[in-house]
Formats: structure tokens, sequence, C-alpha cells
């Protein structure tokens, strides 16, 4: 695999999941659902999102 | 929780469970290969399967019956600190896209079908194969004895009582293992899947609302902690390193297990695992609405005899008969899915790592699968033995450090696909310091997965698997540098890039 720049956006889920005190927080409140909780249930989609750019980058090795 | 015997409920149980064991039968047939009497064809399912099958497959074999059960039920008990089971299975995602279509590709180049195989084919060490395939085996034994509590919980709720129900669904799911290898549980998983989303969705969607919506419910929640005195909806400061560790190791580990393995070597190409990195977190999604129903538990009052009964007893109290017995039916099949993988990633790895390797080196391809199909057979056996005999706690006592042993085989199967710098013996060194390593902390610790180390003044809580992986690594590191030695005999040159490249 030659160096791709698109697969640095793979590290951003590790950044922003395990830097836990950026997101310990009640507040804000979405739907009834503390920051805490739909913070790290909005990463889903964006992480499927990141791993989707980055699989458009590299998809003709096969 | 309810004990006498709902027959409705009942009723639809058994429908779907006679539903998949006749599925799991006919999968024999389904894509029908020339012959099933050989290890790729039994134990990878020619390792054709394209993206949707790997979907249902991988979804159906990760996320687990013990999943559906046991991160509500942490959730239930500790709060916050239990939904470290979201992060980690966010995070795995990048690392299957970066690392596991390389394995594929080695694995398909060199027809392996086990970590066991790869390792001895790139390293040529017969020693480092045994510890891989022995780690595999002996992790994955607890993980599909959890499953049987998985499914011991639901049975329990549907009024049934002795271990008989338990015995014979165990005897069902070895019997069509054994005649239709991995198709069977690819085919189910589809059923399984399907089941589980409409039981869940279902249950996130109308539980609130009858419980005055998900404020009320974390409200509830955070109420139950206090008045408990521990636990909370918040994580402590002190629990941060515990929680982003566990979600790390956690992710590392996961695709090291031999029935996740199996599910990546048997899809049909490098690209349907890179979708598959796409669009696997949906089963993410589920898992975290899932580990919620802990809080509904709280805020539906439910007075429970075992953290585990939360589910079931949320879906009993909350739910018509039937739909009760719909969702415990997804919830034993879902049992039985990965039940099947792990047997089989089991067995594959006994049959060619040991009994290939040591016993009957001239194995023809059709005794290989007879001893793959009679391995996987003993191996679910053992796991009901072991779940009849020994106590449950022990079981969980023992998953928890099949986690700690299998992130150990991570610098001997991924390392090489990347870098050839690492030899054999360092390898193995840093993988025999890891296991034993961790397994001493873990001992010293009372069998909890969290060391604490201490520097000066300050404590800080982690994952034992991390811990112990770190000082494989620096092991492996330092034993490479002071040993002398060549580069590993199937690379030509160590500044290269892995046979992979090679290979393309």
């Amino acid at each position: 695999m030659k160096t791709n720049r698109w697969l640095w956006l793979l590290v951003l889920p590790y950044i922003g999941l395990l830097w836990v005190p950026l997101y310990n927080t009640h507040d804000p409140v979405v739907l009834g659902f503390p920051f805490f909780y739909w913070y790290q249930l909005a990463w889903v989609p964006i992480t499927s999102l990141l791993i989707w750019l980055a699989y458009r980058s590299v998809k003709h090795e096969d | 929780m309810k004990t006498e015997i709902d027959a409705v409920a009942l009723g639809v149980f058994v429908f779907f469970f006679v539903l998949v064991t006749i599925m799991g039968f006919f999968a024999a047939r389904w894509r029908k290969p020339e012959t099933l009497a050989r290890i790729d064809e039994w134990g990878l399912g020619g390792r054709n399967f394209g993206t949707w099958i790997t979907w249902f497959l991988i979804g159906g074999d990760f996320y687990t019956a013990y999943t559906v059960i046991a991160a509500p039920a942490l959730v239930y008990a500790v709060g916050a600190y239990g939904f470290f089971a979201l992060p980690y299975t966010i995070i795995v995602y990048p690392f299957v896209f970066a690392v596991m279509p390389k394995l594929w590709q080695v694995a398909k180049d060199h027809g392996y079908i086990t970590a066991g195989d790869v390792v001895r084919g790139q390293y040529g060490s017969k020693a480092l194969e045994l510890a891989v395939a022995v780690t595999g085996v002996i992790a994955t034994m607890p993980y599909i004895a959890l499953q049987l509590i998985g499914m011991a919980a639901v049975i329990k709720a549907l009024g049934l009582s002795g271990e008989l129900p338990l015995i014979i669904a165990f005897l069902v799911l070895a019997f069509y293992t054994y005649s239709s290898g991995l198709r069977a549980p690819a085919l189910i998983a589809f059923v399984k899947d399907i089941m589980i989303y409409i039981a869940v969705i279902a249950a996130v969607a109308l539980i609130p609302s009858k419980l005055g919506g998900y404020a009320a419910v974390f409200n509830a929640a955070d109420a139950a902690f206090k008045a408990k005195g521990s636990g909370s909806i918040l994580l402590g400061g002190n629990q941060y390193v515990a929680y982003a560790t566990l979600a790390l190791g956690s992710a590392l580990a996961a695709f090291m297990y031999p029935h996740t393995l199996t599910g990546i070597f048997a899809s049909n190409g490098a690209n349907t695992i890179r979708k598959n990195a796409i669009l696997l977190p949906a089963y993410t999604l589920l898992l975290g609405l899932l580990a919620l129903l802990g809080y509904m538990g709280h805020a539906a009052h439910l007075q429970l005899s075992s953290n585990n009964d939360v589910v079931p007893a949320l879906f009993q109290t909350l739910f018509p008969s039937w739909f009760a017995g719909f969702a415990f039916a997804a919830i034993a099949i879902g049992a039985l899915v990965p039940a099947a993988v792990m047997s089989i990633g089991a067995a594959n790895l006994f049959t060619r790592n040991f009994w290939r390797a040591y016993v009957n080196p001239d194995i023809s391809d059709a005794g290989e699968a007879q001893v793959a199909k009679v391995t996987s057979l003993v191996v679910k056996l053992g796991a009901l033995l072991a779940i009849i005999v020994l106590p449950i706690q022990f079981a969980l006592d023992l998953q928890l450090l099949g986690g700690m042993w299998i992130i150990q085989t991570l610098p001997a199967l991924v390392f090489g696909l990347f870098i050839g710098w690492f030899r054999a013996p360092a390898l193995l060194a840093g993988w025999a310091v890891g296991f034993l390593g961790g397994t001493y902390f873990a001992y010293a610790d009372g069998l909890k997965p969290l060391h604490t180390l201490h520097f000066g003044d300050t404590a800080i809580t982690m994952y034992t698997g991390l811990l112990a992986l770190s000082l494989n690594i620096a092991v492996a590191v330092i034993v490479n540098l002071v040993v002398p030695g060549k580069a590993s005999p199937t690379k030509a040159s160590p500044t290269k890039t892995a046979p992979v490249a090679a290979a393309r």
C-alpha cells in the first residue's frame, strides 16, 4: 500500500473515543440522552463514513 | 421474574427453534460444493462468501447472545462503565479495515485455514504455530460456555427448569454443525440477525414510551445508583483509563479469536472485508441501544435475582407473551450461531496445527475434514459439560482470562503483515511473557480484568490484557535486537514489505 493520506482518517475514532475526559459530561442532553451517550453513539455513523472515505481511496487494489 | 411456563411464549420459541434446526441441516446443500470432505469446504464454506453473507456471519458470531444478555446486565449493575462495549465495537472496525484484508490475502495465497497456519507459513516456526493454536483453543472454550449461559437465561425465563432443554438445544446444534460445517451458522445467521433487529428495535422504540421517555429512563437509573451508593450514569475520574484501555484492548483482541478469523477467512475477497468494515458498525448502533436496556430495567423497577435476567425480565414485563417468546428465540438462536462458528474455529486449529503437525502429517483432505468434524463435537460437548458441572462464575473468570490470552497472539499474527523485522524466537518470547505475566497479574488481582499500576503517588488502573500486550511487544523488540539471527526464511529481504504485497 502506497502512502495514502486518506488512511489517516482511520485514526480519528481512536482519538474521539479513547480520550474519555472529552465527553464524560451530562450536558447538553439531546432527546433525553446525556452527552456521554449520544456522543459515543454518534461515532458509529461517523466511523462508517470515515472508513468509507478510506475505502474509496484503496478500492482498486484488488 | 415470572417462573411458570407461558404456553404462548414457549410455542413461539419452539416454532423458531425448529425452523432454524431444519435450516441447519438444509445448509449442507446450500451453495453446494462438489464435496464437503475438505476442511476449507466444511470449515470455511469454500472461502466464497460475498459481502452480505459475510456481514451476517461476522455480525452473527461477533455480537453474541452473551452480548445481548451481559452488556445490559453490566450497565444495569455499574452504569456508564459498562458502556465501554460501545467504543470497543466502534474502534475495532478501522483496525479490521487496515489489517484483515492483508491477512485474508496471505491466507488465500497460501491456502491457510487458521492463525496457526499463517504463523508457521510466515516464520517457519512450529513452536510459534503451537503457541498461537493452543492460545486460540483455550480462549475459545469458555467463550462457547458463555453462549450457553445466555441461552440458559432465556430458557429459565420461559419457565423451563432443569438442564434437559439446554442439552437438547446443544445436541441439535452439534449435529447440524457436524454435517453442514460453516454453511449452517452462515445460513442461520440471516434468521438470527433479522429476529434480533426486530426484537431490539421494538424494545428501544416502545419500552421508553411505556416508561416515560429516555430522559425518565436516565433519571431513574441515576436515582437507583445514588440510592445504591455505587455506579453512576457518568464515569468517575479514576475510571477514565480503565474505560479507554478496556475498549482498546477488547478491540485489538476481538479479531484474533478463531471464530472471528474464520468469518474473515471465509469471505471471498479482501474488498469484501473492507466493505464489511464500513457496514458492520450497524450492529454497533444496535449494541449501544441494547446496553441501555440496563437502564430501562431500573426505570421499570424490576426485581431481579441475577443481573443477567434484566433483558428477559424486561421483555416479559412489558411485552405480550408472543413477542417475549419471539425475543427469547432470537437470543437463543443468537447463541447457536457463534457457538457453532467458535467450535468450527477451534476444530480447525486442532486439526491443522496439532493433529496434522504432530500426529498425522500425511493426512488426506477427507481425513482432515473428518478430524475437524469430530473435534467440533468434542469441543461443544466439553463446553456443555463444563457449564453443567462447574460453577458459572468459573466460565466468566476464564472468559476474562481468554481475552487477555488471545490478545497475546496479535504480534505474531499481525506484525509480519506490515514489517519483516521480527523473528520467531523474539515473538515466541514476547508471547510467553505476555501470556504468563498477564495470567499472573489476573491471578494476583483476584481474577479481575483490571490491574493497578503505582507511579509514586499516582495509581493508574488499566486493562490487564493491554498491559500484558505491552510487555509482550517490549520483550519481542528486545529479544529481536539482542539475539543474533537471520530474517525469517520466507522473506527474501527484511526491508521489503510482507509477502502480501509481493503476491498481489
